[in-house]
């Protein structure tokens, strides 16, 4: 069995705003992003605009429970329900599924600067770490920390009782959500299913996990595709939710598709000289894109040799597309960062901007995926 | 070829490799032998200093690296020892060309303290803060701190060993992580997607910092005094869960490719159940229902009924709470003939395994129905009257086993619920 799978609900929440109505409007407008080069400095973030949490997270006692994450994650699942119209739908949201790409909960950053202070002149180092845990984590902070539980806040909160998955590994991880997702309701296996991520790019704790790695962006916003070598990533706060649905469900129910998305090709390149570029180009096949495609919506980190190749694999496969980095708007959200770019490509369908679209990711470490949307 | 489907018209799944690692031991022989005599693996923990910790024991695996390592070392080298066994014994493709994908349940990994603390050597006196960290990074020599670190390191250096195709998933569903991993290698080869996959569950996280989240929800059995008799699921005197490590890793095949090649087909994944619970974020709902739709939607999409369930691999904590909700909502899924039904729990000898326990006990769950033999309960010395099990006290049992149920329940509101079945009679 394959199934027509369309989208039918959006939620997108950043330093833009929200709602995929305002995204469409800054990508028509060209607006400029919101960038806040000294909070983190020399790091450049896209913080999180302003936003009334009361709407889609009513008890301050959930609020409290969760990190920034996890609050965005929650508020943006929350547009995409009502996007769908499925947010007071009981009957429905006891069989909705969710897939969930997360990373990790943000530390205490405060605890941890005082821990590593004090354990260089500590007598008994293990003695000592282990006092100070006990004494200064708090036992909630855990809670906010575990992956999986973007995904039970987006359940108690929104009361989904259907089942969920998350899935992690950065980027890929959105990529393969969204794939996943798909992937059960052309085959059956679902008829409905929230699927999305989200990000805190203002901390310090995952600029030190990509500074490692020598992957940010210092100084001024560039736009992505003209970092060039020795670009960067400019994380970007957002969080990005879809409501996938078979299209013969979305019809009983009378709801408006907003476009149809096909399968997601995803693949994992090893990245030697060149190679990128090739199985970019090979996924581009897989996906099923035929060159008609009007415009790209791609989730490029802004890293100079891959940002280049995904632009090599782009001019090759769809050279008449025009192609809009969401990192030019929004930052890039790591796992969140497919998703948002799908959410646009869709949004853009959806606005009557063309009929045809393709969201595209590489991530900074490993993996790959594109996906072609089309007029439902 | 024999085109064999299921109840529901589906390819059948088969099991042909299966591996284990946990602190009973490495690999299958070893794990069962011991599991069966009912000895337990858990110990006092020697790995870092326990000082001023109220639980100061574990089921952790200490046997498989001589110097100091991380989290996502140790599960990196759990996973690839469950994957190089049952890779192994499925005998499918060539050495390092695995034909499928790779789901993979792995614990969410951050910087530890050890790298923080080299981070921050030959910093000028004053405060430590993450700036000082982040000026460190900025010079670039400690660049394989990230590989390490990142969520998707440990699936994708499995992915490169043993050559799995496509995108590979690392997943967390908390608890019930191991049972996902196999769930989506299920949905995968029902799909068609792929006639393989390698499904892993794999944690090696028991450090300092890990224990005390545990230990500060309150989540932790604190009876350190005698170790191996500190889990005790179903007894009155349990008081919380021990923190284990392990691996298990499944090779899933559709059973059709299976037997064209020859393969042995040492089971069936028949049928899988998962459902959400929004009540709470660490507490299952008190009446049950999401773990009792979870096992009824498992045993339904097995195309069997409740009856024809021969024994329960439980989830079996060993904590107050899950116990007891585990025990009720078996009752109301098997009724009356729940007094009678064998249900045992794996994890009073190895401990909560955590990301990998679902894909332990599916391990172990499988090896009962092939042995005929149904491993113990340990420590059940006090009944709790309040749950009246047939807990298969203590000693293990001969039993004819077709069908098993594996319940795995998790924080956050994840059940998920396997049906492992006998390979069909050919």
């Amino acid at each position: 069995m394959t199934r027509t799978v369309v989208v039918t609900g959006i939620g997108l929440l950043s330093s833009l705003g929200e709602g995929a109505d305002a995204h469409v409007a800054a990508i028509r407008a060209g607006t400029a992003p919101r960038v806040d080069s000294t909070s983190f400095a020399p790091y450049p973030v896209h913080p999180l605009g302003p936003v009334e949490l009361d709407r889609q997270i009513p008890k301050k006692s959930d609020q409290r429970q969760m990190e920034p994450w996890q609050r965005i994650g929650v508020y943006a699942a929350g547009l995409a329900l009502d996007s769908a119209g499925l947010k007071d739908d009981a009957e429905a949201k006891s069989r909705l599924q969710v897939i969930v790409a997360a990373g990790g909960g943000e530390r205490d950053h405060a605890v941890d600067g005082q821990i590593l202070t004090g354990l260089r002149g500590a007598n008994d180092p293990g003695s000592f770490l282990n006092e100070r845990l006990v004494n200064d984590l708090r036992p909630t902070l855990f809670l906010a920390q575990l992956s999986n539980l973007l995904a039970g806040n987006i359940s108690i909160v929104h009361g989904i009782t259907g089942a969920s998955r998350t899935f992690m590994g950065e980027e890929q991880a959105g990529v393969d959500a969204i794939r996943i997702a798909q992937a059960r309701i052309a085959s059956g296996q679902a008829d409905t299913i929230l699927v999305g991520g989200s990000y805190n790019a203002e901390r310090r704790d995952m600029l030190l996990l990509f500074e490692l790695g020598g992957y940010c962006q210092k100084g001024d916003f560039v736009p992505v595709f003209e970092r060039g070598p020795g670009g960067g990533i400019i994380p970007g706060s957002f969080g990005a939710f879809l409501v996938l649905e078979a299209a013969e469900t979305a019809a009983a129910r009378g709801t408006r598709a907003i476009a149809r998305i096909g399968a997601v090709a995803a693949g994992r390149s090893h990245r030697a000289a060149g190679q990128l570029t090739v199985d970019l180009v090979n996924l581009a096949g897989k996906a099923g894109l035929d060159g008609r495609e009007a415009i790209v919506v791609s989730a490029a980190t802004g890293i100079g040799e891959l940002t280049h190749a995904e632009a090599e694999a782009l001019a090759r496969t769809v050279p008449k597309a025009r192609r809009i980095a969401a990192g030019d708007f929004i930052g890039h959200g790591v796992e969140a960062a497919f998703p948002a770019s799908v959410a646009l490509a869709a949004a853009l369908i959806g606005a009557g901007e063309t009929d045809a679209t393709v969201a595209t990711g590489v991530a900074h470490w490993r993996g790959e995926g594109i996906v072609r949307l089309g007029k439902a | 070829m024999a085109d064999h489907r299921d109840s529901k018209g589906r390819p059948l799944v088969a099991v042909t490799g299966m591996g284990l690692v946990t602190s009973l031991g490495q690999g299958k022989a070893e794990n069962w032998a011991r599991l069966t005599a009912g000895e337990s693996g858990i110990h006092t923990i020697t790995r870092f200093p326990t000082h001023g910790l109220r639980t100061t024991i574990a089921g952790t695996v200490d046997f498989l690296f001589d110097g100091g390592f991380s989290a996502p070392e140790l599960s990196e080298k759990l996973a690839m020892l469950a994957a190089d066994e049952a890779v192994g014994q499925s005998g499918l493709g060539p050495e390092g060309q695995f034909p499928g994908g790779l789901f993979m349940a792995v614990p969410p990994v951050e910087l530890e303290w050890p790298q923080k603390q080299e981070l921050a050597a030959g910093a000028p006196d004053g405060d430590i803060t993450y700036d000082t960290l982040l000026k460190k990074a900025a010079d670039g020599t400690a660049r394989p701190m990230h590989g390490l670190f990142v969520f998707a390191g440990v699936a994708n250096r499995v992915a490169d060993r043993f050559g799995t195709e496509g995108s590979p998933i690392s997943l967390s569903t908390a608890c019930s992580s191991g049972a996902t991993a196999i769930q989506m290698g299920v949905e995968a080869i029902r799909r068609g997607e792929m006639q393989a996959a390698l499904c892993i569950g794999t944690d090696g996280s028991v450090h300092a910092e890990a224990l005390i989240r545990f230990s500060l929800l309150s989540a932790l059995s604190t009876q350190n005094g005698v170790p191996e008799a500190a889990a005790k699921p179903f007894s009155k005197n349990r008081d919380g869960f021990i923190m284990g490590e392990g691996s298990g890793a499944l090779v899933l095949e559709d059973y059709d490719h299976a037997l064209a090649r020859g393969a042995t087909i040492l089971g069936i994944v028949a049928g899988c159940g998962e459902r959400g619970d929004g009540f709470h974020r660490t507490r299952s709902s008190p009446d049950g229902k999401p773990a009792i739709l979870a096992m009824q939607d498992a045993i339904d999409d097995a195309g069997l009924t409740p009856d024809d369930i021969d024994y329960v691999n439980a989830h079996g904590t060993s904590t107050p709470e899950n116990d007891k909700m585990e025990a009720m909502s078996c009752s109301a899924v098997f009724g009356a003939r729940m007094a009678s039904l064998p249900i045992s729990s794996n994890k009073s000898m190895v401990g909560h395994t955590l990301t990998a326990a679902g894909a332990v006990e599916a391990v172990f769950s499988l090896l009962t129905i092939a042995e005929g033999r149904i491993p113990p309960t340990i420590n059940y010395q006090q009944p709790d009257p309040a749950i009246a099990l047939d807990v298969v006290p203590n000693v293990a049992r001969d039993a004819k086993v077709r069908h098993v149920i594996s319940n795995s329940f998790g924080f956050g509101g994840q059940n998920t619920c396997l049906v492992f079945s006998a390979r069909p009679v050919q």
